[in-house]
């Protein structure tokens, strides 16, 4: 029997048909626009300006703060501009826009495919790199890693979780990067073992992945303390305190972060680009994304340069399909429709799923019969009918008093919902509310 | 019989002494409320709609007896009468708050602002707000899923299928729960003014002017002629956006035909009597053939129940149409249609033709 998260969970289907396939390179655009705002917390402080000539790997806006982080060039080229473009989330944020000329690199960085085993960096150089680095959580979450590795004082951390479980639908980027980059993800994993200063790690890969699974395995016997750990297909697994239940049957108290229990969890990509930092000092400018749907004819998987259009991506799949209703960005449970598709790449960009436009409609919204599936399906066991009609009530005492800020926003109420009634939306909204009320007490 | 006698003699020392008991917890525990604040409370029109700012009748009664000075305070519900009526009872100062009503800073209709995706989510503003910017280039114009109508408690607004806006009708009192219920924050509280007569920038869009423009053809764009041709110091300009301050404002008008995208409106003004006037009748009356009921709008129309759109001297034409929704023409906000000069009439048509097949095209990409 293999583990799993105990409570709630879906199995949507799977569909993943961009696996197996190879990483495709994406040639390097034309021009790029990389928003200054990849990640949760303060959008970063450009530090170009218009004119400027930059290679692959300058740093073109600095971290704003402790939770921020540092965004670099994905190409060479000159700074046209600083403006403001549509971004992921749907608002014209503001980005800066680089035209592409030849492909030169930072000297510093070491272009070599040879596999760098020997750890010298101390625990806090790693750290250090990672922030400067601008590498944040490449799940889709972007928390800046840096500010997970540092253990708050007064914590201790006994255990890694490497998040290799792609428990999303459609989504393979982590999939093949864990068949093609085995090696480096087990010495990124090293990387964050003597950052944490534990000797454990397990790698955690859900079932429907038996190539990555055996693959790591047999690596995994030449690096001390990393093992892997094969888990039972169920979304939402991926989610860090999901993934924690799962692995060693520790729950994080509620309004609390993994440390609690003694465990930091990091996803399988964000390992690969801690490697390529600390050993190859690379910083994060290009990303694996997956480019999959039913009625894309050449569902792949892309290494692209952050700030790339999606459309190049979608071209390079074999072209936007006629019957098209939704392009998201991410997986069809957590990602976003996107408005259009001149939107950039970014740091949280796992995937592109297009949805053909039977597919992409939403049922129409009928009453709630009392069913109860939406509160058998929630892994954070909360009541989701409630917390609807409370944050559409406005009713925000209530609603904080049955946890609504404990939602990790998986969908999978709304997913199960029999009568098609928009439950994670309004739960989003009281979300955002109660946290306003929240952070205006404590002020 | 002795029966009888003992069970009356029992009931009537229970009931004495618990009538004694009552009496005396009753003085201990006794509250004393003013009786002003029912008469108050009486008075005033027990919407409970929470305009005046307290939650409720009774608790803007209870602030209306407890203040010395209630100049600053008024129900705009009631308006002058019922702040006459509370004065009478309590002897005190009543201020003259001027009337407010409610206006929409956004024209972005269907034409004027052309959809680039579709929205399919839960029907809230404040739910696709949360999501992302709009269906529209503009993210920061009306969403049109009418939260502000769903708050409104005296059928003062309604959305018009038309234009996707909502529209508010003249028997607003600006208790200001659309403003409230607004997640763009679109809705304003301004004067009434005199007749009915205002002017404000129809617009919030903080966007530069290109980006703004490209977006929706009566965006503000900042260009700033309107600032510089108020003579009252009444317009200023931050973020790309001119804001009419309706305190200064003297309702001169100048500002409204230097405007370049029409963004600034002028609610309730009789047509403008310029040299144009001769060339609009013609038009009106060209048109009148074929639409007789537009030209009945302008000739029987009370003057002051028009939404006038200030256009360019060229085609500077004012028809409007009585929604069909209203009834009452006394309340009427009537729609702003634009006939444009006859010759044109038909290109403009395939253009709005073009524009809305390449945006159902753009639809199905996105």
């Amino acid at each position: 029997m293999l583990k799993t998260f105990s409570l709630g969970g879906i199995h949507p289907p799977e569909n993943k048909f961009s696996a197996g396939k190879k990483i495709e390179v994406l040639p390097v655009p034309a021009q790029v626009t990389v928003p200054i705002s990849q990640h949760i917390g303060a959008p970063a402080t450009p530090v170009v300006a218009k004119g400027d000539l930059v290679k692959v790997g300058t740093l073109l806006a600095k971290s704003a703060g402790f939770v921020s982080a540092n965004i670099h060039s994905p190409v060479s080229g000159s700074v046209l501009k600083i403006d403001d473009v549509l971004d992921p989330s749907g608002y014209r944020k503001p980005a800066i826009f680089i035209k592409v000329e030849g492909d030169e690199w930072e000297e510093s960085i070491d272009r070599s495919t040879q596999l760098k085993k020997e750890i010298t960096a101390s625990s806090e150089e790693i750290i250090k790199t990672i922030a400067n680095a601008g590498i944040v959580g490449l799940g889709g979450a972007t928390f800046p890693s840096h500010v997970k590795l540092s253990v708050p004082p007064g914590k201790t951390c006994d255990l890694l979780i490497i998040n290799a479980v792609e428990c999303e639908p459609y989504l393979t980027a982590d999939h093949q990067l864990m068949l093609e980059k085995g090696d480096e993800i087990m010495v990124g994993t090293q990387i964050f073992m003597k950052a944490l200063k534990v000797d454990k790690a397990i790698i955690a890969i859900e079932n429907n992945k038996p190539d990555a699974i055996k693959h790591l395995q047999s690596l995994a016997s030449s690096y001390p303390g990393i093992t892997v750990e094969p888990l039972k297909v169920q979304y939402p697994q991926g989610g860090e305190k999901q993934l924690i239940d799962a692995c060693i049957k520790r729950q994080i108290p509620s309004g609390k972060l993994p440390i609690e229990v003694g465990a930091v969890v990091q996803n399988v990509g964000t390992t690969v680009a801690v490697y390529e930092a600390v050993q190859k000092n690379k910083p994060l400018f290009e990303r694996v994304v997956t480019v999959t749907g039913k009625s894309v004819t050449k569902p792949s998987n892309f290494l692209a340069r952050i700030g790339t259009p999606i459309s190049n991506l979608i071209e390079a799949a074999g072209g936007l399909p006629q019957d098209t209703g939704k392009v998201i960005g991410g997986g069809p449970m957590m990602g976003k429709a996107l408005v259009s598709t001149d939107i950039p790449i970014t740091k949280g960009s796992s995937g592109i799923l297009i949805i053909k436009n039977e597919e992409s409609k939403r049922k129409p919204v009928q009453n709630c019969i009392r069913c109860g599936k939406c509160i058998t399906v929630c892994p954070m066991g909360l009541e989701p009918y409630l917390l609807m009609t409370v944050s559409d009530k406005a009713m925000y005492d209530i609603a904080e008093e049955r946890r609504i800020m404990d939602c990790i926003e998986c969908g999978s109420c709304s997913y199960t919902c029999p009568s098609s009634r928009p439950l994670l939306d309004y739960i989003r909204l009281g979300k955002g509310k109660v946290g306003q009320i929240m952070r205006s007490r404590t002020k | 019989m002795n029966v009888v006698v003992i069970t009356i003699l029992t009931l009537a020392i229970l009931g004495t002494v618990a009538a004694l008991v009552l009496f005396f917890v009753a003085q201990k525990f006794k509250v004393f409320e003013d009786p002003r604040i029912d008469l108050v409370e009486e008075a005033l029109p027990a919407a409970n709609c929470g305009g005046c700012g307290f939650p409720g009748c009774r608790a803007f009664a209870e602030a209306l007896v407890k203040s010395d000075d209630i100049s600053a305070l008024n129900c705009p519900v009631g308006g002058a009468d019922t702040m006459n009526a509370v004065a009478g009872i309590l002897g005190k100062e009543v201020g003259t708050a001027a009337p407010l009503i409610a206006v929409v800073r956004c024209y972005g209709t269907c034409d004027n602002r052309p959809k680039t995706n579709h929205y399919d989510g839960a029907g809230s503003c404040a739910v696709a707000a949360s999501l992302y910017g709009g269906d529209t280039g503009c993210s920061y114009g009306c969403l049109g899923e009418g939260d502000c109508v769903e708050a409104c408690k005296f059928d003062a607004m309604y959305m018009d299928p038309k234009t996707g806006l909502p529209v508010i009708k003249d028997n607003c009192i600006a208790c200001g729960a659309c403003v409230e219920a607004c997640p763009k924050d679109i809705i304003e509280l301004r004067k009434v003014g005199p007749k009915g007569r205002r002017i404000f920038v129809s617009c919030i869009n903080k966007d530069k002017g290109g980006v703004a423009k490209k977006s929706c053809e009566v965006a503000c764009i900042g260009c700033g002629k309107c600032v510089k041709v108020c003579p009252f110091d009444a317009i200023t300009m931050e973020n790309n956006l001119a804001y009419i301050d309706y305190e200064k404002c003297k309702l001169c008008r100048k500002c409204v035909p230097v405007c370049p995208t029409h963004a600034i409106h002028e609610i309730n003004f009789p047509p403008p009597k310029e040299k144009t006037e001769a060339k609009d009748e013609a038009i009106v009356e060209g048109k009148a053939a074929d639409k007789p009921v537009a030209e009945k709008a302008v000739t029987d129309a009370p003057v002051g129940t028009r939404l006038v759109v200030a256009k360019p001297a060229a085609n500077a034409t004012i028809a409007d149409k009585p929604m069909a929704k209203n009834t009452d023409s006394e309340e009427t906000i009537s729609e702003e249609t634009n006939i444009s000069k006859p010759a044109d009439a038909e290109l403009a048509d395939r253009v709005k033709k073009d524009i809305t097949a390449s945006s159902d095209d753009k639809n199905k990409e996105d």
